[in-house]
């Protein structure tokens, strides 16, 4: 096709496409405009019910926890058919070369400094999910990466454990399988799957909205150990096997 | 002057932000430099959910755009380059 059709082909469907995207923003709400009646009525009873004073937690692991134990298990999922298509059999043998170290003091002292503080905002993240913004999503990603900070400032003997799928997987299974427990126990105790059991305690402080603490804390180790699946199957992948080839350059 | 009406110019200028940033995400060309440029575009975003009040989704996108993204475009970026330098070796050869 020459440039003279394509532009031929192109001027119109623009056309269109410009117009239905207009049409669309015209008919946009108002900036700021809500209808939907949920999160009204959210803000209103989730802080009274359930003592815990971040209401999109109480939301994603109370209120419709089984869709987050879903979303959980997406990640798992995910993270499994990662490995599935990676996994490079032929290479398992594979004698890891001695990684050149970092050489810049300075570099090595800003990761140090990096990784610290990364599992210390991880921690936080995790801990306080249910009080102040955050959670174990976000926070087991920001744990991880802390971890990840440790290859690209060390070597890869000081991240081997990190990438050992025999110590990860069995902590990914008490991950997404805590969830699942916690919901099982409220089942057991002869209330709905996922009921929250336990005391909803003293709103505003660590222990305030019963099982979400549970919950939270579960997630948080599966996707932290998720993540590391996954850096430990593309480090395994992608970057060591070019690393040979760095030994002749 | 009540929070919303406080917030509103710095809306504006963070809407700005994010409407230029993502066309330069777009033009760049190179995909290492792409990675970076995306990255710093994620920031703006996170931004933006900042000052919508919107904590939680600035979190997520903040762990998204900086870790978890960079990281797999990074892998792809080098697995491709180790096998173009691969592919002239054995030309080489």
């Amino acid at each position: 096709m020459t440039r003279r059709v394509r532009m031929t082909l192109l001027a119109p469907a623009l056309l269109g496409l410009g117009a239905l995207f207009a049409w669309a923003i015209a008919g946009l709400p108002r900036f700021g405009d809500y209808r939907g009646p949920y999160g009204y009525v959210l803000n209103q009873i989730v802080v009274p019910l359930r003592h815990s004073t971040n209401v999109v937690m109480a939301t994603t692991f109370d209120v419709r926890g089984v869709d987050t134990m879903g979303e959980e298990f997406i990640l798992y999922a995910a993270v499994l058919g990662v490995t599935l298509l990676l996994r490079d059999e032929a290479g398992a043998g594979r004698v890891e070369r001695k990684t050149r170290r970092l050489r810049s003091d300075a570099v090595r002292l800003v990761g140090v400094v990096m990784i610290g503080g990364g599992l210390l905002v991880a921690l936080w993240l995790i801990a306080f999910g249910y009080i102040t913004p955050g959670g174990g999503f976000p926070g087991g990603v920001v744990f991880a990466g802390a971890i990840l900070v440790l290859y690209l400032i060390g070597s890869h003997r000081d991240y081997r454990p990190f990438r050992n799928e025999h110590v990860l997987d069995p902590v990914e299974g008490i991950g997404t399988g805590g969830y699942v427990v916690t919901g099982l126990a409220a089942l057991a105790s002869g209330t709905p799957f996922l009921t929250n059991l336990f005391g909803y305690g003293q709103t505003g402080t660590l222990a305030s909205a019963g099982s979400i603490g549970i919950l939270n804390a579960a997630s948080g180790i599966a996707v932290t150990v998720a993540m590391l699946l996954l850096f430990a199957e593309f480090l395994e992948t992608y970057v060591a096997p070019l690393e040979p080839e760095d030994v002749g350059s | 002057m009540n929070l919303v009406a406080t917030l509103a110019p710095l809306q504006a200028v963070v809407f700005a932000l994010v409407a230029l940033g993502a066309p330069l995400v777009v033009l760049t060309r190179d995909p290492l430099r792409q990675a970076l440029v995306n990255s710093i575009y994620g920031v703006s975003l996170v931004c933006l959910f900042v000052v919508l009040e919107a904590p939680d989704p600035a979190l997520s996108m903040l762990v998204v755009s900086g870790i978890a993204y960079p990281l797999v475009i990074l892998a792809a970026v080098a697995r491709v380059r180790g096998e173009r330098r691969r592919a002239k070796e054995t030309e080489d050869d």
